[in-house]
């Protein structure tokens, strides 16, 4: 029996079930892991997706013919058997089991393997094969825990508040902005948020997430601002929408905040080392709880993880894929580092 | 070391500069004198010889982190800075500790220095083991002695005068060879350093050179600075500016950079003065009996070696051409106006009748336009354009406009259309992006024709511009050698640069100084980019 999943100018195809994966051009079939815009695109004839991540989707996407199906869940397609288990992104992110044949390939999509309060944790899924994203897969990536890095951030608010100065985030608007909301202390002063964060806030409300209460700009007295922290995307920068917070601080919320260069570049107050993707010791221990003895490795370090992979031990090889290039409207950064914009 | 950490960490982190004078002042009240002894001689600029070789650094990082070379040097190109690299690349830490940053240099770091490689990889991986990323990243720049940190000398002596509730200047003159490495820093001195001003500052100050008053440059119209008569101009050389002092019966030469370079010119280190008196002007390469100084390329010949041999010192006479005197009898004249210090200057340097001590002479016009046509003959006298000093100038501190201005007015560099043909990533702010490129120009005729390199430049693009060469130079590779991609020719740039010299050493046989990038020439296809005889052209033209 060949490879069940093989690259095609479409996307990640599974060749017995006759369905894509996150395809990048419009196919009949497509099982979407999660709805950043590189992974889940418009124009393909049906989609497969997490109940959890439906509301989003669809919110993304507009009307769109769409199945969902619970985490766990089996179906059947053309005699391969098809789950979807938590991978810890973002809401209703999934990685894709397939199982033919007593072969079993799980599909990571994008994955994080710390556990945050917005979405379900990543679920380690044994396999043969496991084909495994890696955008920070370099050993300098390390996160710190997100509790000491939440504290940072209040303690950075309290600080500006108290000196009367807005406080002001830069973060994508799907999953980062919601991560920081769940982890802010209300008690500080006002939380604001950009016009194009709140329809992600309904969707993640709405999924039962406990965000805390949000306002408009809009919605908000001037002197208020003062105190407020405001969550708004990288676009928003420099952009005429900031002259209203007065003398504010800002700061941004990435992986590659991590690195002083791109904090430097970037031109901010504080660079908060914030990600929703796996750092290289999260990578390691998600390999090896697969247990798989064949890896393959999509966007990010490809070259980079397939040999140290192939060093130790494993069977590994990379895809191609046109995956964390996405130029989504709110996203790339003019001088962020080739590779994933929402990182 | 937590402390000094917190402080670079903020420093490092804003870009404003009220907030990092907060977070100096917040750092130099609260620290132990014996501490902030060391902070200041870091913050100051303080390069301490490093403690222990880089080759090791590497070893053992790799070897504690599990790692494999390979593996570290891809991080490493990622990162762009080598110390910030081992910093991320080590496992967290199992314990904690809090040490002041005295101890850390004086008990730890110091005796790194020539030890064994065993007893070095020992204590490496005890310290590493009790520090988080941001402690070992200072702890690792402190032993590689590559510390630096983005506030200006300016901003240290602005706090420690708010602190000691003194005036700054008083701060930038005790600040004076702090960090020469003559002086170790100590709880002490630190004290001495803020403390109140008292009838002694002189006698302390012992060889120390004036904090150097620097110039602004002028791109604008000169008529805009009033009349002619209320400047005295010179012409502004290019050697090492230096001050040159004479105290307790020596001399002491300093750089501009606060380095002590008596030794490397024993002609003016032999220079007969009488004690008490400082001269500022520039070190240069004067040939006897030449209207004109030697290029900067000669003198370089000078810094580069070891040891100077007497043939060496024949060939290439350095003298001091004197421009201002800051100091007669031992007292300080820094606060007379520019116009009475050159009185004195030119009747003193008369009076001395040495010829390694050479005046700077004035330039008289009648009147801006004339002054321009004296300017546009820069080159021919071996000099980068003119300097104006306001008469009324007192010899302030710093780059200041407070107590009077210098300005430099200098020619326009020479120009050249090249192509970009190699491109690296830059470090630090720069790390991952490719900002560092190699231009080249045409070389034959016809199908024969080729590129030769001549030039590498790294600045002179803003951000939004290196994002669309990076872009381009990623689509356009032709091969990888390591970190450096070589790419198809399509993009053209205006070069600009000061000098020209001969050098075998360059595929293109020609050298220039401060090359930089002058703008993208988005307009110009690259066929016609300019020549190696354009090049050669220039070059005839400035030895002519």
């Amino acid at each position: 029996m060949g490879d069940m999943v093989v690259v095609r100018k479409e996307g990640l195809y599974c060749v017995p079930g006759d369905f894509y994966i996150d395809p990048w051009r419009p196919v009949a079939r497509a099982v979407i892991t999660h709805a950043h815009g590189d992974h889940a695109r418009v124009g393909h004839g049906h989609y497969l997706a997490a109940s959890p991540g439906i509301g989003v989707l669809k919110s993304r996407l507009g009307d769109i013919s769409v199945d969902a199906l619970a985490y766990g869940e089996k179906v059947v397609h053309n005699g391969v058997t098809v789950s979807l288990h938590p991978a810890g992104h973002v809401l209703g992110s999934a990685q894709v089991r397939m199982e033919c044949g007593g072969q079993v390939w799980v599909a990571s999509g994008d994955y994080k393997v710390e556990p945050d309060k917005t979405c379900d944790p990543f679920e380690p899924v044994r396999c043969d094969t496991f084909i495994t994203e890696s955008t920070f897969g370099l050993p300098i990536y390390r996160w710190q825990p997100e509790a000491e890095l939440m504290a940072e951030i209040n303690a950075w608010w309290r600080k500006n508040a108290e000196e009367g100065r807005c406080s002001v985030v830069f973060a994508y608007s799907f999953g980062k902005a919601q991560r920081i909301l769940a982890g802010l202390d209300p008690s500080i002063g006002p939380i604001v948020c950009h016009g194009s964060v709140e329809p992600l806030n309904r969707a993640y409300r709405a999924e039962g997430v406990d965000i805390p209460p949000t306002v408009l700009v809009t919605d908000i007295e001037k002197a208020a601002l003062r105190r407020a922290l405001v969550v708004a995307p990288p676009s928003a920068s420099g952009s005429p929408w900031m002259k209203r917070f007065g003398d504010y601080s800002d700061s941004f919320a990435s992986g590659w905040m991590l690195l002083r260069g791109a904090r430097r570049r970037r031109g901010v107050d504080r660079g908060f080392v914030l990600s929703d993707h796996a750092d290289w010791p999260g990578l390691m221990s998600a390999i090896k709880g697969t247990s798989a003895e064949r890896v393959i490795v999509t966007h990010g370090s490809i070259p980079i993880l397939v040999r140290w992979l192939c060093q130790n031990g494993l069977d590994a090889s990379g895809f191609e894929t046109e995956y964390g290039d996405e130029e989504e409207d709110e996203a790339t950064p003019p001088v962020a580092p080739a590779g994933d914009a929402h990182a | 070391m937590r402390e000094f950490a917190r402080l670079y960490a903020d420093l490092d982190e804003t870009t404003s500069t009220t907030r990092k004078l907060d977070a100096l002042q917040g750092y130099f009240a609260s620290a132990a004198p014996e501490n902030a002894a060391w902070a200041v001689y870091f913050l100051a600029g303080g390069k301490p010889r490093q403690a222990v070789p880089t080759k090791l650094l590497r070893q053992f990082a790799i070897e504690y982190a599990g790692l494999d070379e390979w593996l570290f040097d891809e991080s490493y190109h990622a990162v762009g800075d080598f110390v910030e690299t081992i910093a991320h690349i080590l496992p967290p830490p199992s314990e904690r500790s809090d040490v002041g940053l005295a101890v850390w240099m004086e008990e730890r770091v110091g005796p790194l220095r020539g030890a064994d490689p065993g007893r070095i990889r020992e204590a490496l991986f005890t310290y590493w083991n009790e520090l988080d990323w941001r402690e070992r990243f200072l702890l690792v720049k402190l032993i590689g002695g590559g510390f630096r940190v983005g506030v200006s000398k300016l901003l240290v002596t602005r706090a420690l005068a708010a602190i000691a509730a003194v005036d700054s200047k008083l701060i930038a003159q005790r600040l004076m060879g702090w960090t020469d490495g003559l002086v170790k820093p100590t709880a002490s001195g630190f004290l001495q350093l803020i403390a109140e001003q008292s009838d002694e500052e002189h006698k302390l100050r012992g060889g120390q050179p004036y904090p150097f008053f620097l110039s602004h440059q002028l791109n604008g119209d000169p008529a805009a600075l009033g009349e002619l008569d209320d400047w005295l101009v010179e012409w502004k050389y290019d050697g090492i500016r230096a001050q040159l002092v004479r105290r307790d019966g020596q001399n002491f030469l300093w750089s501009r950079g606060e380095d002590l370079i008596t030794e490397r010119f024993p002609e003016l280190a032999a220079a007969r003065l009488p004690d008490g008196m400082v001269l500022d002007g520039e070190v240069l390469i004067w040939q006897p009996g030449s209207d004109t100084p030697s290029p900067f390329a000669d003198l370089q010949k000078r810094i580069g070696r070891k040891t100077l041999s007497s043939k060496l010192l024949g060939e290439l006479p350095a003298v001091l051409c004197c421009y201002d005197l800051l100091e007669l009898d031992g007292v300080d004249l820094r606060g007379l106006p520019q116009h009475e210090r050159r009185a004195l200057l030119e009747v003193e340097v008369a009076k001395l009748g040495q010829p390694q001590l050479r005046l700077s002479p004035l330039v008289h016009a009648d009147g801006w336009e004339e002054l321009a046509a004296l300017r546009a003959g820069s080159r021919a006298r071996s000099v980068e354009g003119m300097m104006l000093k306001s008469r009324m100038a007192q010899y302030g501190v710093g780059r200041t406009k407070d107590v009077g201005t210098w300005w430099k007015w200098k020619i326009d560099p020479y120009a050249i259309d090249a192509v970009l043909l190699y491109a690296q990533p830059g470090s630090g702010r720069r790390a991952s992006l490719y900002t560092d490129y190699t231009f080249a120009v045409w070389d034959g005729e016809g199908p024969e024709r080729k590129l030769v390199p001549f030039a590498k430049a790294y600045s002179g693009l803003t951000d939004a511009e290196i994002a669309q060469v990076d872009n381009a130079i990623r689509r356009t590779t032709i091969e990888k050698f390591g970190p450096v991609r070589s790419v198809k020719p399509t993009m053209v740039f205006e070069i600009g640069f000061e000098g020209i010299a001969l050098s075998p050493r360059h595929k293109a046989g020609i050298a220039v100084r401060f090359p930089r990038i002058l703008r993208r020439r988005s307009d110009k296809p690259v066929e016609e980019a300019d020549t190696l005889d354009t090049l050669k052209g220039l070059l005839e033209a400035a030895t002519a």
